[in-house]
C-alpha cells in the first residue's frame, strides 16, 4: 500500500482522535448532534492550523478543548434562545435543562479525558465503541448509518463521504442531520449495549463496515478509482474495533477478509477498468503483505471457537491467495468451507458459490444440478448471477450454445458497466468460436 | 442504490387538455406538491439531482450528419404516445424505497386536485460490480 498524501500522519492522527474527541465532549455536554458538528469543526481548525503551527504537545486535550468552546458557544446561543422564549412562554430557567449536575458522571470523566492518567483508557476505548454502536444503530437505514459512521467516527469531512458515493454534498449534510436527529428521537442512550443485545448490534457494526469496503473496493475500476479510499476508510476503522476487540473472531475475521481481498484489487481490473476474473489476474500483483497479515489473522482466529460467517469467508479468500497459480487452488478445501456457510447463513449468494466449488471439485454437472435448486429460489429468480454462473459452467461442460443464452441474459440484465461488458464480451468470444478466443 | 425516476405525460391531448389547460388553482397546487415532494426528498438526504423538461413542442432530434455535423429534425417520434416530462435521480436503500418514491410521485394533483396517476419509469443507475467475479 503506498501513502496517499504527505498529510498521511496529520490526517490519520485527527481521524484516530476523532471518535476519542467526540466521545469525551459527548460525555461532557450530553448533545450527540451538537457534539458531533462541535468536533468536526475542531477537526478541521487543527486541518488548518497545525500544518502551519505544528502539532499540539496534546493534540487530543486540544480538540477536545476547541470542541468544548464551540459546544459552549452553541449552549450560550440556545440558551439566548430559549431566554427570548421564556419572556414570552414564562418557562423555569432553562440552564437547568441543560447544564449537568455536579455529581452527573459526565464530569468525573471529563476529568479523566482531560488528565493523562491510565483511567482514561478505558473511558476512550468504550467511547469509540459506543459512537460506533450508535451510528451503526438498526433504527438507522443502511445508507444513514453508513455516512454517520464515517463521519463520527472516522472524521471524514461530509463533502468527502458525499464525493465518495457521488451524490451532492447537501444531500450528504441531510443525510447525516437526519441520522443524528432519528437517534436523538429514537432514544438511543450514550453507552455500551447490555449484554443481551450485544452481540446482535455487533452484527450490525460490523455489516456497516463491510458495506463501507464493499462500496470502496467494488468501485474501484476506471474513472471511479478514488473511491477506493473507502475500502482504506473501513479497513482502518475495523482495524481499530479489531484492536479494541482482539479477542472477538468475528472482528478478526472481516478485518481478514477485507485484507485478503483488498490484497487483490490491482490484480482485477486490467488498463480500461475492465474486470479480471480470480483465475486470470496476474498473481504478481497481489499484495502480499496484506495477504500475509490476513491469514495470520484468520489462523489465530480460526482455532478459537465460535465461527461465524466472516472467519468462514477469509478462511475461503486465504485459500485462493495462498494459490501459486489458479490451478494450484484447494477447491475440495474451499467446497468444504462454502458447505460449512451455507448451513449457517441462508443466502442465495453462498448457494451460488457453493456450486462454483462444487463444479471445480466434481465437474460441472455437479455444479448446474447445484444451481436447479436455486431456480425455485425467488430471492434469485431473474438475477443476473444465476444466469453468469450457469453460463460460466454451461461453458465448462463445452455446451456453448447455452452458454452464450446465458451470458447474453446475465448482461442484459447486471447493473453494472464492467460486469456487464465483461458478460457480453464472453458471450461474444463464444459466438465467434475457437478463433475469437 | 441510485434510481432514475421518469414521469412521462401523455402525449395525446397535451396542448387541448395538458397542464397548461388546467384552472390556475389546479396548475399552483399542483407545482407546490412538486416542490413540497422535493424539498422532502431533499430532507431525507435522497435526492441526488431533478429536473423537469421544455415541452415536446420544443424538442428536436439530432443525428450527425456529413463530416460528423448535427442534422436536426422535428421530434421526438411522432408514434410515441408518452413524453418524458421529468426526472429524477434518487440514492436510496432499496428498490422498495424507490418504488414508494416512484408512487409519491405519481400521485402528484391534477385537474381538481385529482391524482394524475401518471406513469414513473424506474430504472436503476449502473453501479460497480459485486465483490466476487
Amino acid at each position: 500500500m503506498t501513502e496517499p498524501s504527505r498529510d498521511y500522519t496529520g490526517e490519520h492522527l485527527l481521524r484516530d482522535l476523532a471518535p476519542q474527541v467526540l466521545g469525551a465532549v459527548v460525555r461532557r455536554f450530553g448533545d450527540f448532534s451538537a457534539a458531533e458538528d462541535a468536533v468536526q469543526e475542531a477537526l478541521l481548525a487543527a486541518a488548518v492550523q497545525w500544518p502551519e503551527q505544528g502539532v499540539p504537545d496534546n493534540p487530543r486535550g486540544w480538540l477536545i478543548q476547541v470542541a468544548a468552546r464551540r459546544m459552549i458557544d452553541h449552549i450560550r446561543s440556545e440558551l439566548a434562545r430559549r431566554r427570548r422564549d421564556a419572556v414570552v412562554l414564562m418557562h423555569e430557567p432553562p440552564e437547568l435543562q441543560v447544564v449537568p449536575a455536579p455529581d452527573d458522571p459526565v464530569h468525573t470523566s471529563l476529568e479523566s479525558t482531560f488528565g493523562s492518567a491510565g483511567s482514561a483508557r478505558e473511558s476512550e476505548r468504550d467511547d469509540t465503541l459506543i459512537l460506533l454502536f450508535m451510528c451503526c444503530h438498526p433504527a438507522l437505514t443502511r445508507p444513514s448509518a453508513i455516512a454517520l459512521t464515517l463521519r463520527a467516527v472516522g472524521g471524514l469531512t461530509t463533502a468527502e463521504i458525499a464525493n465518495a458515493f457521488l451524490v451532492p454534498e447537501a444531500t450528504m449534510a441531510q443525510r447525516i442531520s437526519r441520522a443524528k436527529e432519528r437517534i436523538r428521537s429514537s432514544g438511543v442512550p450514550f453507552r455500551l449495549p447490555t449484554d443481551r443485545e450485544r452481540a446482535e448490534r455487533l452484527g450490525a457494526v460490523l455489516h456497516v463496515l463491510y458495506l463501507i469496503f464493499n462500496e470502496g473496493y467494488v468501485s474501484s475500476v476506471g474513472p471511479a478509482l478514488q473511491r477506493s479510499d473507502l475500502a482504506n476508510e473501513a479497513i482502518r476503522l475495523t482495524r481499530g474495533v479489531h484492536n479494541l476487540l482482539d479477542a472477538d473472531g468475528e472482528v478478526a475475521g472481516l478485518l481478514a477478509l477485507m485484507l485478503l481481498t483488498d490484497a487483490r484489487r490491482l490484480a482485477r481490473t486490467g488498463p480500461e477498468g475492465e474486470l479480471i476474473p480470480l483465475a486470470e489476474q496476474d498473481r504478481a500483483l497481489w499484495d502480499r503483505r496484506a495477504i500475509a497479515e490476513g491469514v495470520a489473522l484468520i489462523s489465530d482466529a480460526l482455532p478459537r471457537g465460535a465461527v461465524g460467517p466472516y472467519q468462514l469467508q477469509a478462511a475461503i479468500a486465504a485459500l485462493h491467495d495462498e494459490a501459486a497459480r489458479a490451478a494450484d487452488t484447494d477447491w475440495p478445501q474451499i467446497l468444504a468451507l462454502y458447505g460449512l456457510l451455507k448451513r449457517m447463513s441462508d443466502n442465495p449468494m453462498v448457494s451460488l458459490n457453493h456450486a462454483i466449488a462444487a463444479a471445480m471439485v466434481n465437474g460441472p454437472a455437479a455444479g448446474l444440478e447445484l444451481l436447479t435448486s436455486l431456480d425455485a429460489d425467488k430471492r434469485m429468480a431473474g438475477h443476473y448471477r444465476l444466469d453468469a454462473v450457469r453460463a460460466h459452467l454451461l461453458e465448462m461442460a463445452g455446451d456453448h450454445q447455452a452458454a452464450i443464452t446465458h451470458y447474453q441474459a446475465a448482461a442484459g440484465a447486471t447493473t453494472s458497466i464492467p460486469e456487464r461488458n465483461y458478460l457480453t464480451t464472453k458471450a461474444a468470444r463464444l459466438v465467434a468460436g475457437p478463433k475469437g478466443l | 442504490m441510485k434510481y432514475m425516476l421518469m414521469m412521462h405525460a401523455p402525449r395525446a391531448g397535451w396542448t387541448n387538455a395538458g397542464i397548461g389547460t388546467w384552472p390556475p388553482e389546479d396548475f399552483k397546487a399542483h407545482i407546490r406538491f412538486m416542490i413540497d415532494f422535493n424539498t422532502e426528498l431533499k430532507k431525507t438526504g435522497e435526492l441526488v439531482g431533478v429536473e423537469g423538461l421544455a415541452g415536446p413542442e420544443a424538442a428536436r432530434v439530432v443525428r450527425a450528419g456529413k463530416r460528423g455535423a448535427p442534422e436536426v429534425t422535428d421530434g421526438p417520434f411522432a408514434e410515441a404516445k408518452e413524453f418524458l416530462a421529468g426526472y429524477w435521480i434518487v440514492d436510496v436503500e432499496n428498490t422498495e424505497r424507490a418504488y414508494e418514491i416512484a408512487a409519491l410521485a405519481s400521485a402528484a394533483p391534477g385537474k381538481g386536485g385529482v391524482p394524475l396517476n401518471m406513469p414513473i419509469e424506474v430504472r436503476q443507475v449502473m453501479s460497480a460490480p459485486p465483490v466476487d467475479m
